[in-house]
């Protein structure tokens, strides 16, 4: 496996321009990858830190509540058991047995009872020996024996009791107390109330729960006490177990129905109950999810943002590069085009020059034969000897073209600056060449501007431009065709000619050499690869500029660029 | 072209032969130097009517042996020859009092020609004179 650090350098590693044609993808690529690196891993980093820290704030935020909440309401149910019993252990300490044992008594201060707190369902008192002595309430329970039952005992043990919830009169949940009461003369007895359920009720919805959360007692036994409004009825076992915890304790799980709630609980501290409260996830995180959600988008949207800057920044950065990149080329190469053009250029003239004086010989030697047998009076086979010389002097004169040639293209030959009317060289030009056209059936389309102003340029030099190039178009063309000639004006600083013709084009390969010294597509003989050179050569030196595009079978199209304004070098 | 008289000054031996013997079998007298010290002094002797003097020689150039001309024999006529590469020194050789140039490879019927009009001139200067 590749280490982190290969892995960088492999990034910052930038390819070198002539490696690989594939340069600005790698370059762009990597420049992109390094800058979402370090932008997205910053912020993908706080996004999570924020996650983490605004779901444990948000959870203690929301959790907490829930719990003060559970300790509120289990406060308020333990006050109201706890205020029955001590009504009932007032009742049972503040009268002697024999005034709670007068039936008329005890009804008296049943209804009193009755109508000071709410709740109360019946009033009885039960002797020592577990026996039902009187009795005020719904039901008939006098002489009834309690001895062995688990209320019973406890009484005797703990001095009071308050039972689980059990269904009494008319099938309403029921809670007993009973309290024991000794004397200082050692008598004892047991008075017992039974209150029914209502109040829990009251409590419960006196706590505005959300439709979706729910409250309820069960008891150490998980039966339910008070009805839910989800998981059961009254008396109903229900399916939940927790761990004891006098403390508000808050657990997460799946409810019977399948959803996630929120569970908070606590035992009581006197009485077997357990208060529960439930509420759905889903409705706790409501906040927390809302927020969740913002982050969320707030990530997704910088995410996008950045992914977008950076891969228009890299782009624009690529392509100024490129750009950047290419004019050096171009520079570089048209350098190396000009200084090859001048060591062939110093080449040719040193060949020309020392040419020239051999060849200078060869003609006089030749025209001296020739005088010599054109002056002598019986000279066997004259006429042969004479087409020889003539032969020799005539491939002098050839070879004097040639290094006149070579010597043109290699001289910076002066340069005379008149103004000119443009559209008349290129006529003038033409004239030369009229026959020719004529001859090869070649149709000539002229497209002058006839507004073009006039510039100061030379007009031998141009004449040659145009003459090359119209040769050249010329040549391209095995019979009949055309070559359109334009001008028109470029911009501020240049006009221009465009000299097309519909021949054989050339290939791309062509093109790359075509402005190169002894570059030839003719036939050996027939050209000498200098004409388009010379022609380069000539337009730069009036500040000009030649361009050339074309395309095999379909044609080629000269375009050249003339200044209006006189050119600096020019004659340089 | 009967009896002209010319000097031909030229380092190309071979050259200046042939053309002297080829202008000889045009009845034109001519006497060569292959340097332009050779020149200056067969001057001092010789009076020619024509002097033509390749521009291009080792040792004293054609331009300076033409400076010197020019300043003792004001009047000789003085046509230059050149290479191709050094038709501006032709030029500025005109400038500096030289009849005309020439470029080799020569055409011997052209540099007739020349030397005839160089003549004529020399002939209407003296005349000028004379009066």
């Amino acid at each position: 496996m590749r280490s982190l650090k290969d892995i960088l350098s492999h990034l910052l590693d930038i390819p070198d321009e002539r490696t690989t044609p594939e340069r600005y993808h790698i370059v762009r690529r990597n420049i992109a990858i390094l800058m979402l690196i370090i932008t997205l891993v910053p912020l993908a980093l706080m996004t999570v830190i924020n996650y983490f820290e605004y779901q444990t704030a948000l959870r203690n935020e929301i959790l907490a509540p829930m719990r003060t909440l559970v300790n509120k309401a289990k406060y308020s149910f333990e006050l109201f058991l706890a205020g029955r019993l001590s009504t009932v252990n007032f009742i049972a300490s503040a009268y002697t047995y024999e005034e709670l044992a007068d039936e008329k008594n005890l009804n008296r201060i049943f209804r009193v009872l009755k109508k000071e707190f709410e709740g109360f369902v019946d009033l009885g008192l039960i002797d020592s020996r577990g026996t039902q002595v009187s009795y005020a309430g719904p039901y008939d329970l006098h002489g009834k024996n309690y001895v062995g039952q688990g209320w019973f005992e406890q009484v005797k043990v703990n001095g009071h009791y308050t039972s689980d919830v059990f269904l009494g009169y008319r099938r309403f949940p029921h809670v007993a107390i009973a309290v024991q009461h000794i004397t200082d003369d050692g008598r004892e007895w047991i008075v017992r109330a039974t209150i029914n359920t209502a109040k829990f009720d009251d409590l419960i919805s006196s706590m505005n729960l959300d439709p979706e959360s729910d409250a309820f007692l069960i008891n150490q036994q998980g039966v339910f006490q008070t009805k839910s409004k989800f998981y059961g009825e009254v008396l109903d076992q229900s399916p939940l177990v927790l761990p004891k915890s006098f403390d508000p304790t808050v657990i997460e799980k799946k409810d019977p129905l399948g959803r996630d709630v929120f569970l908070a609980y606590s035992y009581f501290n006197r009485t077997d109950f357990i208060f529960v409260l439930i509420k759905p996830r889903s409705e706790v995180m409501k906040a927390w999810y809302t927020l969740r959600a913002d982050l969320l988008v707030v990530f997704l949207i910088g995410l996008v943002a950045i992914i977008v800057v950076v891969l228009r920044l890299t782009d624009i950065m690529m392509k100024r590069m490129k750009e950047s990149d290419d004019k050096r080329l171009l520079a570089m190469r048209e350098m190396e085009h000009s200084h090859k053009l001048s060591s062939i250029g110093r080449l040719a003239a040193g060949v020309a020059h020392e040419v020239n004086n051999p060849l200078a010989i060869i003609n006089e030697k030749a025209g001296l034969i020739k005088d010599l047998i054109e002056f002598a009076t019986n000279f066997p086979d004259k006429e042969k000897f004479l087409n020889l010389v003539g032969a020799i002097i005539q491939s002098v004169e050839r070879c004097r073209t040639i290094t006149h040639r070579l010597l043109g293209f290699a001289r910076r030959m002066d340069v005379e600056i008149q103004i000119l009317d443009i559209n008349d060289v290129i006529r003038e030009t033409l004239g030369f060449l009229e026959k020719e056209a004529l001859y090869k059936g070649v149709t000539i389309n002229l497209n002058l501007d006839e507004t073009l102003p006039r510039v100061p340029s030379d007009r031998g030099q141009l004449q040659q431009v145009f003459l090359n190039l119209l040769n050249n178009a010329l040549a391209a063309m095995d019979k009949g065709g055309a070559v359109s000639i334009s001008s028109f004006t470029r911009d501020d600083k240049m006009l221009g000619v465009t000299v097309e013709d519909t021949g054989q084009g050339m290939s791309e390969e062509t093109l790359k050499h075509i402005f190169e010294p002894f570059f030839t597509t003719k036939k050996a003989g027939q050209g000498t690869g200098l004409g388009l050179s010379i022609t380069y050569g000539i337009i730069k030196r009036l500040g000009g500029d030649i361009e050339v595009q074309s395309r095999l079978g379909e044609g080629t199209r000269f375009t050249v660029y003339i200044p209006k304004e006189t050119p600096e070098q020019a004659g340089l | 072209m009967n009896g002209w008289k010319v000097l031909l000054v030229d380092d190309e031996k071979d050259f200046a032969l042939t053309l002297a013997e080829r202008l000889g079998m045009r009845r034109i007298q001519v006497s060569t130097a292959f340097s332009g010290e050779e020149a200056l002094n067969l001057l001092e002797t010789y009076q020619p009517d024509v002097m033509v003097l390749d521009l291009m020689m080792p040792g004293m150039s054609g331009s300076a042996v033409l400076g010197r001309v020019k300043n003792l024999y004001p009047n000789l006529p003085i046509i230059l020859l050149t290479g191709l590469s050094s038709t501006a020194e032709g030029v500025s050789g005109i400038s500096q009092g030289a009849f005309d140039f020439l470029i080799k490879p020569l055409q011997i019927e052209e540099l007739i020609e020349k030397i005839g009009l160089a003549v004529k001139r020399r002939s209407s200067v003296e005349a000028d004179r004379g009066k």
